[in-house]
């Protein structure tokens, strides 16, 4: 089109694209900008990865593509489990790409460091992958929220109710890392407070592959329980090994802490029966859970895990309050989030609390045998429920600066 | 109880045949290396990947075609070898003249694209791979429960270790091989193809990381990142014996796994980092390598 041959053209095209802007003046540069940041290729991508950005995109979808008229735009970046990369890919985004929430967050180191830089920046962030508790306790920012679990209810479901059946002498084996010493003494404290007794811990290295020497040293300890503080490859080397060696059959039990569906997947039914587990969603646990679940199946190919779960959920939450605040002011979203309770296929009894972490019930469940199991993903049975507000580390202990006591 | 350091000597027995078990394991891996790198001058990155490739060879075999464990620990270090061989002869011959660190870059570069290539498809949950049904259960040792398996293990690596060393050390095939490495035009003069010799030893090395592949898949799970985490260790253990040497991978592996082993026991935190310690000293003292040969 030649311009200066059509003035008139030109001005009611302007006219009606100011007319279009002020009609989403609320919501910044007309558009949603989400960004997903997981460990896309390492250790954690299997439990969040590609397949949290399938959950992500699935909600953008079913939400419609757009909020209020203004479009939701995605993209996403591998953190490669850095702190470094993690924190300046959100500093980039912030800068460059007028980013208005960062989802996804895996590892812990990770999302401390990026819920640093979003802080700084007044921007928001929904952490659905990461474990340790301290993200809304002595991490906590009114820049972020914490979705699906954290190391407090996995202490506080799986070794309370193991001591509670009479298992109370355990011996741990912790991954040397700060994640790691979080969950050792949570097990510690709640295994000691329900009168059980912690006789000998092993502390490896992160990551390690041949576990065969820890496994014999908790073997020689006389423990009942073995109780593993580590995740990921290290809690899979570790059951395979103590298979290997015969541990279960020798009268000790395992406790994993913490445990990811795709975990139990890769290792098979044979090595993890009977395992006991705590986790914040089951894709069988109802009716709604299994739908969803087998939308995402169809879509990827494969079950979701609670954090890709959580992922969906969490972006499904963001957006409604988008639109019912009618803007995508970090502040105004997350005000308007914590006002409406959470229900729905992912989350019982949810809600936002001043810290930071959207509480809701939790599950303890057990492994099947493969006798029991009837089909490749039929995987727990979910023995019972861990109500919200028991769940998690009550705001009466917090050290967050935004709780008032 | 009788005690050793502070340790029950059923404990300490225990640790100190596990630490072997592994030990085995790091010479087999080192010894492919020492292979290449004595023989070929080629730094072989793609090493880890390799013994990646046997392990993830050997559960998709098993899967696809019902290959049992047994024709998989023959077959799959055969077609892993050869791909190997193809490597040399279309990838690792066009810069041979070149310094090592050209050698070192591409094979790093293929070990990242095996690994990524396989993480797309599979993910990093890794698979199990059954272990065989003849070496299911354990022996009783008395101070320890060791699984049928592992001694397997050990007795397999510890073979392989040594028909290496006694072909290359004690063979008319292994001393054209020495010959070619040290004057390859004179060797050539006498009519041997010293070409396809180089691609054959890159093909046995690559072939021996497979086959150690092979060994690992029913003892962790089969993941491509499996092979990266070795690899640092199984160069380690190279520098200390001396590049190139093999007796000296041999029993620096044993002895390193030993090491570790014990370190698990005494001081669990440093189990990582000790070998790396032994790597340091090894270099201030000696800087050839325990069994090297002063250049």
């Amino acid at each position: 089109m030649n311009l200066h041959k059509k003035p008139l053209t030109v001005a009611v095209a302007l006219v009606s694209l100011a007319v279009m802007a002020s009609a989403q003046a609320e919501i910044s540069d007309g558009e949603v900008r989400i960004g997903y940041l997981a460990d896309m290729s390492g250790t954690y991508r299997d439990l969040g990865g590609p397949g949290g950005l399938a959950a992500l995109e699935m909600a953008v979808a079913d939400f419609g593509g757009s909020v209020n008229g203004a479009p939701i735009v995605v993209f996403s970046a591998d953190d490669r489990n850095s702190a470094d990369v993690g924190a300046n890919t959100v500093r980039e985004w912030i800068d460059q790409r007028n980013v208005d929430l960062v989802a996804g967050l895996v590892a812990s180191s990770v999302v401390i460091a990026a819920t640093r830089v979003l802080e700084e920046n007044g921007g928001l962030g929904i952490v659905s992958g990461a474990a340790a508790s301290s993200i809304t306790n002595e991490h906590c920012t009114p820049n972020h929220i914490h979705w699906v679990y954290d190391t407090y209810p996995l202490a506080n479901g799986t070794a309370k109710a193991i001591v509670e059946q009479g298992g109370d002498s355990w011996f741990l084996l912790t991954a040397d890392y700060a994640f790691g010493h979080a969950l050792e003494a949570d097990v510690t404290k709640v295994v000691e407070e329900n009168g059980g007794e912690i006789v000998g811990s092993v502390r490896h290295p992160f990551p390690t592959s041949d576990f065969s020497s820890y496994i014999l040293q908790a073997q020689g300890s006389g423990a009942s329980i073995v109780g593993l503080a580590n995740a990921g490859a290290d809690t899979v080397n570790a059951i395979t090994a103590a298979s290997q060696f015969g541990l279960t059959q020798s009268g000790q039990q395992l406790a994993g802490l913490l445990v990811f569906l795709n975990d139990v997947h890769a290792m098979g039914l044979d090595d993890t029966q009977g395992l006991l587990l705590t986790t914040g969603w089951y894709w069988d646990m109802d009716e709604a859970s299994r739908e969803w679940a087998q939308r995402y199946f169809d879509e990827v190919g494969r079950m979701p895990t609670m954090v890709q779960a959580g992922i969906y959920s969490s972006t499904m939450h963001y957006l409604q309050a988008v639109e019912a605040a009618d803007t995508d002011d970090p502040a105004t979203v997350r005000a308007t989030m914590a006002e409406a309770p959470i229900e729905d296929f992912f989350a019982r009894n949810g809600r936002i609390r001043e810290d930071g972490r959207m509480v809701h019930d939790m599950y303890l469940a057990q492994v099947k045998t493969p006798e029991a199991s009837t089909g490749e993903w039929d995987l727990y049975e979910i023995l019972s429920t861990i109500p919200a507000e028991e769940a998690y580390r009550p705001l009466t202990e917090s050290q967050c600066k935004l709780v008032n006591r | 109880m009788t005690t050793l350091l502070g340790v029950p000597i059923a404990v300490f027995m225990g640790q100190l045949t596990l630490g072997l078990v592994n030990g085995a394991f790091y010479a087999l891996l080192s010894l492919g290396l020492a292979v290449i790198f004595g023989l070929l001058k080629i730094v072989n990155f793609a090493h880890g990947a390799q013994y990646m490739l046997g392990a993830f060879a050997a559960l998709l075999s098993m899967r696809y075609f019902g290959t049992n464990y047994w024709a998989a620990l023959v077959l799959v270090p055969l077609v892993i070898g050869g791909l190997g061989m193809l490597l040399e002869r279309f990838l690792l011959r066009r810069i041979a003249h070149l310094d090592h660190l050209y050698g070192l870059l591409l094979t790093f570069g293929l070990a990242l694209i095996f690994e990524g290539t396989l993480v797309n498809f599979f993910g990093v949950s890794g698979a199990r791979y059954a272990t065989p049904e003849a070496l299911q259960g354990g022996l009783n040792l008395g101070f320890m429960f060791l699984p049928t398996y592992r001694a397997w293990v050990l007795v397999a690596a510890l073979g392989m270790c040594l028909f290496t060393w006694f072909m290359i050390e004690r063979t008319r095939l292994g001393a054209y091989l020495r010959a070619g490495t040290e004057n390859a035009a004179l060797m050539q003069a006498f009519g041997v193809n010293v070409p396809l010799l180089v691609t054959l030893t890159y093909g046995f090395g690559v072939g021996l990381a497979a086959f150690a592949g092979v060994l690992a898949a029913p003892l962790y799970p089969v993941s491509p990142t499996m092979g990266s985490s070795l690899l640092i260790v199984v160069f380690a253990v190279v520098v200390i014996g001396g590049m190139g040497s093999i007796l000296g991978a041999i029993v620096t592996g044993l002895a390193m796994g030993v090491i570790e082993g014990l370190t698990k026991v005494y001081y669990p935190e440093a189990a990582n980092t000790v070998i790396f310690l032994v790597m340091i000293l090894v270099l201030l003292l000696r800087p050839a390598g325990l069994f090297g040969k002063e250049a």
